[in-house]
Order: structure tokens, then C-alpha cells, then sequence
């Protein structure tokens, strides 16, 4: 089942073209990761997804809705949780604050979530009562991800988790996106494919504004030209 | 008593009215980015519908509710048929308040006209009591009091509740709570008529301590707060209550023994932090 389809989007930011026609087919229960060199509108993308960056054409349908022209937090409300490329960390809040002001159900499923969550990232519990300010940049990366988790959300929206970290932090935040991925639908953006291929299903390879390619990432594993063309990565 | 304890005790008083504009002024601007210069128009509207309905009940009190809620009535207006149309534009924002304030500033003259107007302190905060065997009027400890209340009444709410975390998120990133599906824009509307509210609520206040009242003071007060959110640090609510007590004991010490050069030393130590603490005196750069 398709769970975000996004149909030729057209997406400027001031007077720059950004998007010049964006497809995507989210299929429910997978992770589909964009890539894409720096600049090619990966990031843009996942904007225009969340309502941030808002496309002037094209369609957004998610769950069988025209999400197209809706405020951001009525996106976020259908069942979105974003996770920014800079994590969007309230460094004046605690990380239990954080994670109160993404709680929208103060509900059992929601208390079994963040639960399953801090089992995840238990960095997190020990930090319970630190301000977001400071926190490490993978602990910052945790939270982000924690906090897009917690509620009943269909699909989480990742944008570069491993961007800036250590990585023995990479690794702990793909092992949990993994888990993750056991129980929610993803979509992630990635600059670095050897992470992206460990926990990737589907791929779009997005370049100047273009979906230039679409496949499974077994497809793309082996496919040494594409790889090349696309990414500027001989492996 | 000595001098320099009655001064400080006045300066405390001061700063508490101060606090009461700078609050609003400073969760205004951090939260939406809104420079309100319409802020002490609000403000003294609320000393003169405070002062209507004091005089029209008798009650102090019924004048503190009424000056309040016509603070956040003229703030919801303001924010919803004015600012709204204009987030993120600031060149627009500081044009229109500036409008705004003279458009307000001008409504009371029409209604009450340009001249002074008397306002009695109420009778039960009429006098003086002895601090430390000297003679110190009521109505200032009341005020001391007020800010007090407000203090902390502020504090509970931006670290207790949600809306107050929501503030406080909105204050760093307004991009970032929206996208945690929280609509920024009807908090964006509360603050702004909290703000308005807290501005008009001290305008009742301060009618009294200054005995009488003109359209024109409320560009006056609104000096002190501008400098004080410089100082506090935009958004930044400790700063706030921090930079008012210093103000408001600055200028009464420096209104006692240089009365000439009192505004010109609040303003030279707003210039101050700007060039060496330009986030405010409470800001820890990270």
C-alpha cells in the first residue's frame, strides 16, 4: 500500500527553482531513502513534505489525503513526525521537555513508545534533566528521533541522521532506526550510502531538483554506473 | 532608614512597573519577532480605562480588570487585523506599530483630551508605614508586591505548564514546534494579547504612583522597556526581570543625584551590552 505519494512537485525557496519535479511512491512498512549529491533538493524534499517549504505545484497525497497547501502542524497531526538535518533541539528545554512538547496523547500507547524509546537510546534517560543545549550532537540526534517516535505517527521523515556524527554514533542511531523500521514507515535522507544500503528497502535518487532514479536498493547495490553518475561514489 | 536604602527601595518599585511593559514586550518580540512599538500605547490605555472604571465603581480593583482586559481586547485586535498580515516582514512591522501608536495615542486624547488627568491612589493604600523607623508610602510596597506576583506568576507559568514550554520552544525555533504539530500562530496570538494584557495591567498600576496621567507617557515607559529587553536579552525572561530591577534602580539613584543625566545612563548601559553582551547579561554563549 502506497502511504505518501508525491507527484511532480514544484517547490521554490525566494526566487530559486528548487524542485523542478519530484516523484515519490512511499510504500507502508518500508524505508525508502532519497539520495542525492549536496544541493540536489533531498532535503527541500522532505520540506515540502512536512507543509515547511510548501510546493507551489504538484500534488502531496498522504494516507489517501491532498496534503498539498496545509499548514505544517496539521500535517505534523495526520500522523508526520520530522526529523530536521539539525535535529531542531530546544536548547532551553530539558530533554523530558522536549519530549513532553512533542507528546500530543498523553495516552498508554504513547507512555509504551517512549518507553520503547529510551530502551533505544538510553543516553537519552540519563540526560532526562539536561538542557538540550547541552547535549552531544548524537544524543541531540537521539532526541530528534525520539521525539518524531512517540506519537502514533505513520511516517517519520529523516533527514541525515549520521551528518556530523561519530561513527560508533552512527552506528547506534542506524541499529536503532532499524528497530525503528520494525514498527513504522520511513523515509530517509542520505548522503552516506554504504549507511543508507544497510537499512534501506526502496530508493530515489534525486539530482538538480529531479527525480532522476527509482528502485530497490538491491537494484542500486549493484549498480556501479549508477552509483557513479548519480553520487560520485565508485565502491 | 537611610538615603540609599529608600533609594533602592524606590528603585525597586520602579522596577517593578517596568518589569510589568518589559514582560510582554520582550516575550513579543522573541516569540514572533514583533517590535512592538505600540507596546506603551497599550499600556497607558489601560491606565485610562482603569482609571474610567475606577471612577465610575469606586473599586481599585474593578479598575485593575478593566484597564487589564482592555489591553488584551486592543492586543487580540492589534495582532489579528494588523500584525498577522505582516510575520517575518519587520521594516512593515515597525512602520505599522509605529502607526499604530500614534492612531492609539491619539484615541485617548479624543475621548479623554490632551491634558492631565488625576489619579488618586485608592484609600486603602493611601500613607505611609515605617521601614526601619522611617516614613515609606504603601503604594510603593504594593507595587514592589505586584511585580513580585507577576514575577513569579510568569515564571509558573512559562516552567509549569505547556503553554509555557510551548513558548519557550517558540521562542528558539517557532518552525520547529509547528512541525510537532502544534499551530504556532494561535500561540503567536495569546502571547501577544498576554503581552498587551500584562502592559495595560501595569498602566493601572502605575496611574496612582505617578498621580496623574497624560496619552503622551506612554512613549516614555516604553523607552525604559525597549532598554531593558537589550539588556535582559530578547525572549529571555529572567533577563527581563533582571534588566528592569537594574533600570529601574539606575534611574532612581541617578535621578536623586544626577537628574540630568538619568536616561542618558539607562541608554549608554543598553549601549554597553550591546557592543560586549549583545544576547543579554544573562546569555551564555554556547
Amino acid at each position: 500500500m502506497t502511504l505518501l505519494q508525491v507527484e511532480n512537485i514544484q517547490t521554490y525557496i525566494d526566487q530559486f527553482h528548487i524542485l523542478q519535479g519530484v516523484n515519490l511512491a512511499v510504500e507502508a512498512g518500508r524505508v525508502t531513502v532519497i539520495l542525492g549529491r549536496n544541493g540536489a533538493g533531498k532535503t527541500t524534499t522532505l520540506r515540502s513534505i512536512m507543509g515547511l517549504t510548501p510546493p507551489r505545484a504538484g500534488r502531496v497525497v498522504f494516507d489517501g489525503r491532498d496534503i498539498q497547501g496545509m499548514q505544517a502542524h496539521t500535517i505534523a497531526r495526520l500522523g508526520i513526525g520530522y526529523v530536521p538535518e539539525d535535529q531542531g533541539i530546544f536548547k532551553d528545554l530539558t530533554v523530558e521537555e522536549n519530549m513532553k512538547l512533542a507528546i500530543r496523547k498523553a495516552d498508554t500507547a504513547t507512555q509504551e513508545r517512549q518507553e520503547f524509546a529510551l530502551e533505544l537510546f538510553p543516553d537519552l534517560k540519563i540526560a532526562w534533566k539536561r538542557k538540550g543545549g547541552n547535549l552531544s550532537g548524537g544524543q541531540k540526534q537521539m532526541l530528534s528521533i525520539a521525539r518524531a517516535f512517540v506519537n502514533d505517527n505513520k511516517l517519520l521523515l529523516i533527514d541525515e541522521p549520521s551528518k556530523g556524527l561519530a561513527p560508533i554514533v552512527v552506528e547506534k542511531v542506524m541499529a536503532a532506526i532499524l528497530e525503528l523500521k520494525k514498527r513504522t514507515t520511513i523515509v530517509l535522507v542520505e548522503q552516506n550510502f554504504i549507511m543508507a544500503s544497510g537499512v534501506g528497502d526502496d530508493v530515489y535518487i534525486l539530482d538538480d531538483g529531479h527525480t532522476v532514479y527509482q528502485g530497490t536498493m538491491a537494484d542500486i547495490r549493484g549498480d556501479e554506473e549508477l552509483k557513479k553518475k548519480y553520487l560520485g561514489i565508485a565502491i | 532608614m537611610s538615603l540609599t536604602l529608600n533609594l533602592l527601595l524606590n528603585g525597586i518599585a520602579l522596577g517593578s512597573l517596568i518589569f510589568l511593559i518589559a514582560v510582554g514586550l520582550s516575550l513579543i518580540f522573541g516569540l514572533m519577532g514583533v517590535l512592538n512599538f505600540a507596546h506603551g500605547a497599550i499600556f497607558i490605555w489601560g491606565s485610562y480605562a482603569g482609571l474610567a472604571a475606577f471612577n465610575a465603581s469606586g473599586s481599585f480593583l474593578i479598575g485593575i480588570i478593566a484597564g487589564t482586559v482592555a489591553g488584551i481586547v486592543i492586543g487580540w485586535v492589534m495582532e489579528r487585523l494588523f500584525i498577522r498580515p505582516f510575520y517575518g516582514n519587520h521594516v512593515a512591522q515597525i512602520l505599522l506599530t509605529l502607526g499604530l501608536m500614534i492612531v492609539l495615542t491619539e484615541g485617548l486624547k479624543y475621548f479623554w483630551g490632551p491634558n492631565l488627568l488625576g489619579f488618586d491612589k485608592p484609600a486603602a493604600l493611601t500613607g505611609v508605614v515605617d521601614v526601619l523607623s522611617d516614613p515609606f508610602p504603601i503604594y510603593r510596597i504594593f507595587m514592589i508586591g505586584i511585580g513580585l506576583l507577576v514575577l513569579v506568576g510568569v515564571h509558573l507559568l512559562l516552567s509549569r505548564t505547556r503553554y509555557g514550554i510551548i513558548i519557550r520552544a517558540g521562542v528558539q525555533d517557532p518552525e520547529m514546534v509547528q512541525a510537532l504539530g502544534i499551530n504556532v500562530r494561535r500561540v503567536f496570538s495569546l502571547v501577544f494579547a498576554l503581552g498587551a494584557g500584562l502592559a495595560a495591567f501595569g498602566g493601572v498600576i502605575a496611574g496612582p504612583s505617578f498621580g496623574s496621567i497624560t496619552p503622551d507617557l506612554g512613549m516614555a515607559n516604553q523607552l525604559n522597556a525597549f532598554i531593558v529587553i537589550v539588556i535582559g536579552g530578547i525572549g529571555n525572561f529572567p533577563g527581563a526581570a533582571l534588566g528592569s530591577l537594574l533600570i529601574g534602580i539606575v534611574q532612581t539613584f541617578m535621578a536623586f543625584y544626577l537628574p540630568d543625566v538619568a536616561v542618558a545612563v539607562s541608554v549608554a548601559m543598553m549601549a554597553l551590552v550591546l557592543i560586549w553582551k549583545p544576547e543579554g547579561i544573562l546569555s551564555v554563549r554556547r
